[in-house]
């Protein structure tokens, strides 16, 4: 089996600070690798040691067979990097950015002109193409980072928190891109703080959090671990939640967790049990605000694997 | 606005692994470094306000400094000042103006944009010396209003147009050197305000205990050891030698030793904190 990125044991501080405390990862050759963990796991300071952007203390990572240490050059050559905060150019176009890249790729000035034009076209800014990227919404910018990013046709592309900060309708978008970028053939390393996108997108999924791998699995595999999907019911009538708990405990052999504002949540598996719930609430008389069926939280996702919630507020990113 | 970035009119030759090229030549640094002059000039053009320290500030240093101090300074004749303070104010001008490039670099830092550069396969250096080059407009925008609104204001060379060439060479060439320090001071510091700081923590004593503004016989010996050792006065010298008359070689060789020794000294300690960088 070939990787496109492999890594092992990598270890970096800052500081007093363990960003990562000996991490594993590793992605097949034309698969999207999920990277999930909340703010300070040290998903960025990962990629940006993949990229070459920054030394380990220890560990080793190869890209594409080349070692990240020893041959940065030909790493830098193979990959793609759209980091968290869009790293264009404010004072240059859209175009320009682009053609830039483009040059210090060498490509002729005719090439990285024509290059530019296929992205902007590809990533809907070509009206905008002509303007300084400093008049783009956060939206935009975010396509023409990874626009740039793609000028060269690289191999294997990393893309840390694509989405985090954009509406719906843009997350899907910036979804398709993916796709797209693995039906072209790039490796893609993906890191992510929603289970709901790294289910959507990865073939394999790698959750972090303070510098450890705590899993590593299939989409179906963590989904099956953490119980699939969850179910939440909050009564109209908060006096009604303990025949709710009564309901829930019923449907699922999980244990019913208690949410705020008064609602109960419980993992399910199967089709059944959305409509055995419905079924019981009316038989019941239950009137219920809120009744929803969705992916657990990455909070969820934690408390199942470690036993204890995520503290993500008590680190920095 | 609305977007959808499904369209299938992506090309189909996109994203396939690009065959891995030869690595640097001499020829593909160069190429890469003026692209990214060309960068840095479209920035400066973008925004003219960053030419300030280059435009307005020379003339008004001229103008404050020939009638604040000139008329005391210069045993009463303004235009013997101004004779003899434009070499030095070029010369403090010139250290003046290297703070934007180290400043413009700490920005592209804290942008992001450093980092792009840095995970493109283009040799290290080449970011850095695409700025130096850029900065050279600016430092020729320098001597241009120095000299040309030192004209307007009474100043004549006092030599040949080939001297005159010969010190705004040297100018230029001093302030190549001179703006690395300037690109590390960039590098290292936490802030484009920091780097304003530093570089007037070091260009003040430089440019005012020298040669520029008043002749140094009359400060205390310790003082005067210091304007000695001090490469803007030999720079300022060497420059009012070739302007107004003077001597000139031994202040234009100590300046070239200062000028070598400055970028032996300052590039490499620029890769270095480029490199290392996080």
């Amino acid at each position: 089996m070939t990787y496109a990125i492999q890594a092992e044991g990598l270890v970096k501080r800052f500081g007093d600070t363990t960003a990562l405390a000996g991490i594993d990862l590793a992605a097949r050759e034309g698969s999207v690798l999920g990277v999930l963990g909340p703010n300070g796991a040290g998903k960025t300071t990962a990629v940006r040691i993949l990229a070459t952007l920054l030394q380990p203390d220890a560990g080793s990572a190869r890209i594409a067979g080349y070692d990240v240490l020893r041959q940065p050059q030909l790493v830098r050559q193979t990959i793609g990097l759209t980091g968290q905060f869009a790293s264009v150019d404010e004072d240059l176009t859209g175009t320009q950015n682009l053609v830039m890249i483009g040059r210090l790729l060498d490509l002729s000035v005719a090439d990285a002109r024509q290059r530019a034009a296929e992205l902007l076209d590809w990533f809907d800014l070509s009206d905008a193409a002509d303007r300084v990227a400093k008049t783009y919404s956060g939206g935009m910018r975010r396509r023409l980072d990874l626009a740039a990013s793609l000028v060269g046709r690289p191999a294997i592309v990393f893309l840390d928190e694509p989405t985090t900060g954009l509406d719906p309708a843009k997350r899907e978008a910036m979804w398709d891109v993916v796709r797209r970028l693995v039906t072209d053939g790039s490796t893609v390393l993906l890191t992510t703080q929603y289970l709901e996108e790294a289910d959507a997108l990865a073939d394999e999924i790698t959750v972090i959090d303070r510098g450890r791998v705590i899993a590593h699995d299939t989409p179906l595999g963590l989904k099956r671990t953490v119980g699939g999907q969850r179910l939440t019911v909050r009564p109209t009538d908060p006096a009604r939640l303990a025949d709710v708990r009564t309901i829930l405990d019923a449907v699922s052999e999980k244990p019913v967790e208690t949410g705020s504002r008064d609602t109960l949540s419980v993992a399910v598996t199967g089709d059944d049990a959305m409509a055995a719930t419905v079924a019981r609430l009316h038989a019941a008389n239950i009137s219920v605000t809120e009744l929803s069926l969705h992916l657990p939280s990455l909070d969820e996702v934690f408390f199942t694997i470690t036993g204890q919630r995520s503290d993500e507020d008590e680190e920095a990113a | 606005m609305t977007t959808t970035l499904s369209k299938p009119t992506v090309p189909t030759s996109a994203l396939v692994p690009q065959p891995v090229q030869q690595t640097s030549s001499l020829r593909r640094n160069i190429r890469h470094a003026i692209v990214l002059a060309q960068r840095n000039l479209i920035k400066t053009m973008r925004t003219p306000e960053q030419l300030i320290d280059v435009t307005l500030q020379p003339v008004i240093f001229l103008l404050l400094f020939v009638y604040v101090f000139g008329g005391a300074i210069g045993g009463g004749s303004r235009h013997d000042y101004l004779q003899y303070l434009l070499p030095g104010l070029l010369g403090q001008g010139i250290a003046m103006g290297s703070i934007a490039l180290g400043q413009n670099m700490n920005a592209d830092i804290e942008k992001g944009v450093f980092d792009r550069f840095r995970a493109l396969p283009i040799a290290r250096s080449v970011p850095l010396v695409g700025a130096v080059l850029a900065d050279f407009i600016r430092y020729l925008i320098l001597c241009v209003i120095f000299l040309g609104f030192g004209y307007v204001m009474g100043f004549r060379i006092d030599t040949n147009p080939v001297a005159l060439m010969a010190a705004v060479a040297l100018a230029l060439g001093f302030a190549l050197c001179f703006c690395w320090v300037s690109l590390w001071v960039g590098l290292k510091a936490r802030s484009p305000g920091a780097v304003q700081g530093v570089m007037f923590l070091l260009i003040f004593p430089l440019s005012f205990g020298s040669s520029a503004f008043v002749a140094t016989d009359t400060m205390p010996g310790w003082l005067q050891a210091w304007t000695k050792a001090n490469p803007i006065t030999r720079l300022v010298d060497a420059m009012r030698g070739l302007m107004v008359g003077g001597p000139v070689t031994e202040n234009v060789l100590i300046t070239l030793g200062w000028m070598v020794g400055l970028l032996a000294v300052f590039v490499p300690l620029a890769l270095r904190a480029y490199k290392r960088r996080a």
